[in-house]
């Protein structure tokens, strides 16, 4: 275990002497990998240590004070985790920065929190910046790690970090003076200071930055690290997004505590395949990246030869009877462990090889609702996948899943000591150690966030199983009622509807409403192969969503969960009556999603305001939409149709469904 | 980008005539594909050549590299004047190519068609590149190495191992790019790099192109239909019709000319 939790750890309250720490006991151990240039690069914790050093050395040059803020805006690269930690070993505070924000949401996070120095990963990153950088008085110097095409830019207050962790790290190693003071920083960190502070995904209007400290950082992370097990010969792939509090947990938090090695994609496109090179222990992956994958296999299998595919679906049959059992350690009959040791041997273990999940020992998924299928597909081929409720304000862990008890519709157990309450509203609250400071310049959001005896409001509504298990059905907010008075949870439909792998992303309305009706969007990936397959032709997605057989197809999914709904007394009256496919993908880039992927249901309510009237007009068999759409590189443009939309009768309430049953 | 890629191709100084065309003339039987064209290329330029459909563009193409030979006339490339070329000592001499048509090994993948346009480069004998021992591992990782730096460089790092027969088009004539780069030619001749692409796609290859240009300074001599491109990206533009010579200018220049409107929207008979 990478951190004794007796006699040495009230001392390391920090994560600049966690790295001091790491170099002294373990500093040839990898700490770091990056793929470059096709080869691996390796750092190990000395190396680390060094390389922040030298960079914390370069931002003290540069003026970096204790408290200032360093904003970190870019993908999973060594670099800008070493500037997360050379901004910690000064006392100063990094924030890291969605990347894939635009100029203007990053123009807000950079003005609210009151940056100095921002790091960038490239080009686009630092062109952002720059446009924004006259309305940003106290940013002074803009620091970027991939060179190219920066080479013409005025660097006047632009710094290659390259360049600066070389002349910095010549100095430290030329003057003794210079040294000692740097380490005089980190001997004066102060675990109850402001470690870091991560912005909130911004689901409900301008995102809020949530200060957390050292100390309370580094006892949450112990305590996951001491549940899971995690030592220094596991192993992850960071390729979440960085600013994401998930990746800031897993990736830097744990590493740093226990001692594991972080590697570092070579691009966002050759995740996978670096995931196979890399073959991880340690795996998160939100439940939307699971099913695309799942999608995936599911496509090539169809293409796969005769043999292969029977083998395939032979043997992930004897995995859905058995494989879970066998996970969960309970006894199974001879033949049946004969069977799937065999399929082990033929399809799980090339499969899980393929994906990079061979070596995985334990794997969590969060963010969102999982479908039962898709969550024990994975589990039946012998994957450790767990789930985990968590938010920023909690540094991640609220509850967790441990080994062996484990369900697809619950998110588990508090987590070590954390305690949770439910309050009269049915809101979940929680108390945890790794709970945050303060919102940033916002006391009344953060007195609004707390309860008086110190609990904080997740939004969350949920209610405890039997087993005393945590199940989430919606955000506390957007739970309503039909105008009929019977129960209205948006997203427990939308996600039932989202188990389907045709539907890609659905919207559900209905709060005082008269019945639900949900606006869909298709998955083309799936939905493309299904129209080749079916000698469907079509020119766009556009055209392949307005399709009357793609319609006809929905329409049976609708159904499906009609019924399933129809089997749950609560969620009974709540049936979808009427619904509509949207001729364009949900995009974060026109504010319908959040830059975590979820859905924006006011803002969408909103923008296509005639559709949503037409669903509740019940003359409307179709309406007009004009939309504006941003496309990548920021330039607009317009897109129009007409959406037809289609009845769905409810199915007749039953006391006991199928699903029910499942569940029991 | 490093040094060992900077330095191999080499640095741009316009103004030196890098390639002259003399009074070419070219005839397939009774066919004249290049009638009595004399134009030059100067070291560090983007040269644009365009013309209506059978105009002699992929002719003139053909015979700078070698694979026509032209019947009056002559070529002078880095001050070395001669009639006829063979492809491989055009190749030899410094001039890449890409294609109309994609041109690649399609069951190889990214890095290995990648690595055939290093071919060239290679020294070490038969006998140890059977073996793939001492001299020629060092030499294949040198070689490797200097890839990657294309592979970074056009940004194609996930199909580094996939076969380009598998790859949507775009991506293939990005690869075929690659190739043509990793020869260190001087001179890059661009047979419509652009064509049957999508607009993202055109805008990330035109980003390349002038990247391959401004970085590293080599001269390209490129073939487009798109206008807004041709515009946009070259120096100097050769109009061709008939397999004639109606305009060689600055592109401004070339768009106001009355016989380059003529060619490209006709005019009444």
């Amino acid at each position: 275990m990478g951190l004794d939790p007796g006699a040495a750890s009230f001392a390391l309250d920090t994560f600049a002497k966690l790295l001091r720490h790491h170099a002294d006991i373990r500093g040839r151990r990898p700490a770091m990998r990056h793929k470059d240039r096709g080869i691996w690069q390796t750092w190990s914790w000395a190396e680390l240590y060094a390389n922040v050093r030298a960079l914390a050395q370069a931002l003290k040059t540069l003026g970096v004070q204790r408290h200032d803020k360093i904003a970190v805006v870019g993908s999973n690269r060594p670099r800008l985790y070493w500037s997360i930690a050379a901004a910690q070993m000064l006392g100063a505070v990094p924030v890291p920065i969605y990347a894939d924000a635009v100029a203007e949401e990053m123009a807000h996070v950079l003005e609210n929190a009151d940056i100095s120095i921002a790091v960038a990963q490239d080009q686009e990153q630092v062109d952002k910046i720059m446009s924004v950088l006259e309305t940003l008085p106290l940013l002074r110097h803009v620091l970027y790690d991939e060179e190219r095409g920066l080479a013409d830019y005025d660097h006047a207050r632009l710094h290659a970090m390259t360049q600066l962790i070389e002349t910095a790290a010549a100095e430290l190693a030329a003057n003794a003076v210079t040294a000692a003071a740097l380490d005089a920083e980190i001997t004066a960190g102060n675990g109850a200071d402001p470690s870091v502070m991560l912005y909130t995904s911004g689901t409900t209007g301008r995102s809020k930055g949530v200060v957390l400290s050292a100390e309370r950082c580094i006892k949450a992370a112990s305590d996951t690290v001491a549940f899971d097990h995690l030592g220094d010969t596991d192993e992850a792939l960071a390729y979440l997004p960085l600013a994401w509090v998930g990746d800031h947990y897993m990736n830097y938090a744990q590493s740093f505590v226990s001692g594991f090695c972080i590697a570092c994609p070579e691009s966002r496109e050759t995740v996978e395949q670096d995931l196979r090179e890399i073959g991880p222990t340690y795996y998160f992956a939100p439940p939307r990246v699971l099913e695309a994958q799942l999608t995936r296999i599911m496509i090539r299998m169809e293409d796969a030869g005769f043999i292969k595919r029977r083998l395939f679906h032979y043997f992930l049959g004897i995995a859905k009877s058995w494989g879970e059992k066998i996970l969960d350690k309970e006894r199974v009959p001879a033949g049946a462990l004969i069977l799937y040791r065999l399929g082990e041997l033929l399809i799980y273990g090339p499969l899980k090889n393929v994906l990079g999940f061979s070596r995985i020992r334990i794997a969590y998924t969060a963010g969102e609702a999982i479908g039962a299928d898709l969550f024990s597909f994975y589990r039946a081929l012998g994957l450790n996948l767990k789930q985990l409720y968590g938010q920023t304000e909690a540094f991640l862990y609220v509850t967790c899943h441990a080994d062996g008890a484990i369900r697809s519709d619950t998110v588990g157990p508090a987590a070590p000591n954390v305690s949770i309450r439910i309050s009269e509203a049915g809101e979940v609250l929680f108390k945890s150690p790794g709970q945050f400071v303060a919102y940033y310049k916002e006391p009344e959001k953060t007195a609004d966030a707390l309860t008086p005896d110190g609990y904080v409001k997740t939004g969350d509504a949920g209610f405890f199983d039997s087993d005393g298990q945590l199940k989430i059905i919606d955000r506390a907010k957007d739970v309503g009622r039909l105008s009929d008075g019977s129960l209205f949870a948006p997203k427990y439909i939308e996600n039932k509807l989202k188990f389907f792998p045709d539907i890609k992303e659905a919207v559900a309305f209905g709060h005082d409403r008269a019945f639900v009706s949900v606006m869909l969007n298709i998955d083309l990936l799936s939905l493309g192969n299904w129209a080749e397959r079916n000698a469907l032709s079509y020119a766009s997605y556009q055209d392949l969503a307005g399709h009357p057989r793609v319609y006809e197809k929905l329409a049976q999914h609708v159904r499906a969960v009609n019924s399933a709904l129809a089997g749950e007394s609560v969620m009974a009256g709540a049936q979808i009556r009427r619904f509509l496919i949207l001729p364009k993908e949900l995009d974060a880039d026109d504010g319908e999603l959040t830059r975590t992927l979820k859905v924006r249901r006011g803002f969408i309510a909103e923008r296509y305001a005639p559709l949503v009237q037409a669903l509740y007009d019940a003359q409307a068999e179709a309406a007009d939409i004009a939309t504006e759409i941003t496309f990548e590189d920021g330039r607009k443009g317009e897109l129009r149709a007409r959406v037809k939309i289609a009845d769905i009768l409810p199915a007749p309430a039953t006391s006991r469904s199928a699903e029910m049953e499942r569940a029991a | 980008m490093t040094k060992g890629l900077d330095a191999a191709l080499c640095a741009p100084t316009r103004g030196e005539v890098l390639l002259a065309i003399d009074r070419i003339s070219l005839t397939f039987g009774g066919v004249t594909a290049i009638n009595d064209v004399s134009f030059d290329i100067e070291r560090g330029e983007i040269r644009a050549i365009i013309g209506p459909n059978g105009a002699g563009k992929t002719s003139l193409l053909n015979v700078i590299n070698g694979f026509y030979h032209p019947q009056q006339g002559h070529i002078t490339f880095k001050g070395k004047t001669r009639r006829r070329m063979k492809p491989y000592e055009a190749a030899r001499s410094g001039i890449a190519r890409t294609f109309q048509n994609v041109a690649l090994f399609k069951g190889m993948t990214t890095l290995d068609n990648i690595m055939t346009g290093r071919n060239l480069h290679m020294r070490s004998s038969f006998f140890w590149q059977l073996w793939r021992h001492g001299p020629a591992l060092r030499e294949e990782i040198a070689h490797r190495k200097f890839c990657e730096e294309i592979i970074d460089f056009l940004e194609i790092e996930h199909i580094r191992k996939v076969p380009v027969g598998r790859l949507p088009y775009g991506l293939q004539k990005r690869v075929e790019l690659g190739r043509a780069l990793a020869m260190q030619p001087d001179l890059l001749l661009l047979d419509e790099p652009m064509a049957g692409m999508n607009l993202e796609e055109k805008e990330d290859m035109c980003r390349y192109i002038i990247d391959v240009n401004r970085h590293y300074g080599t001269t390209i001599a490129l073939i487009e239909h798109d206008i807004g491109v041709v515009m946009d990206l070259s120096d100097r533009v050769l109009v061709l019709e008939y397999g004639r010579k109606i305009a060689d200018d600055e592109p401004a220049a070339v768009k106001a000319d009355q016989n380059v409107i003529d060619a490209y929207l006709g005019v009444p008979h």
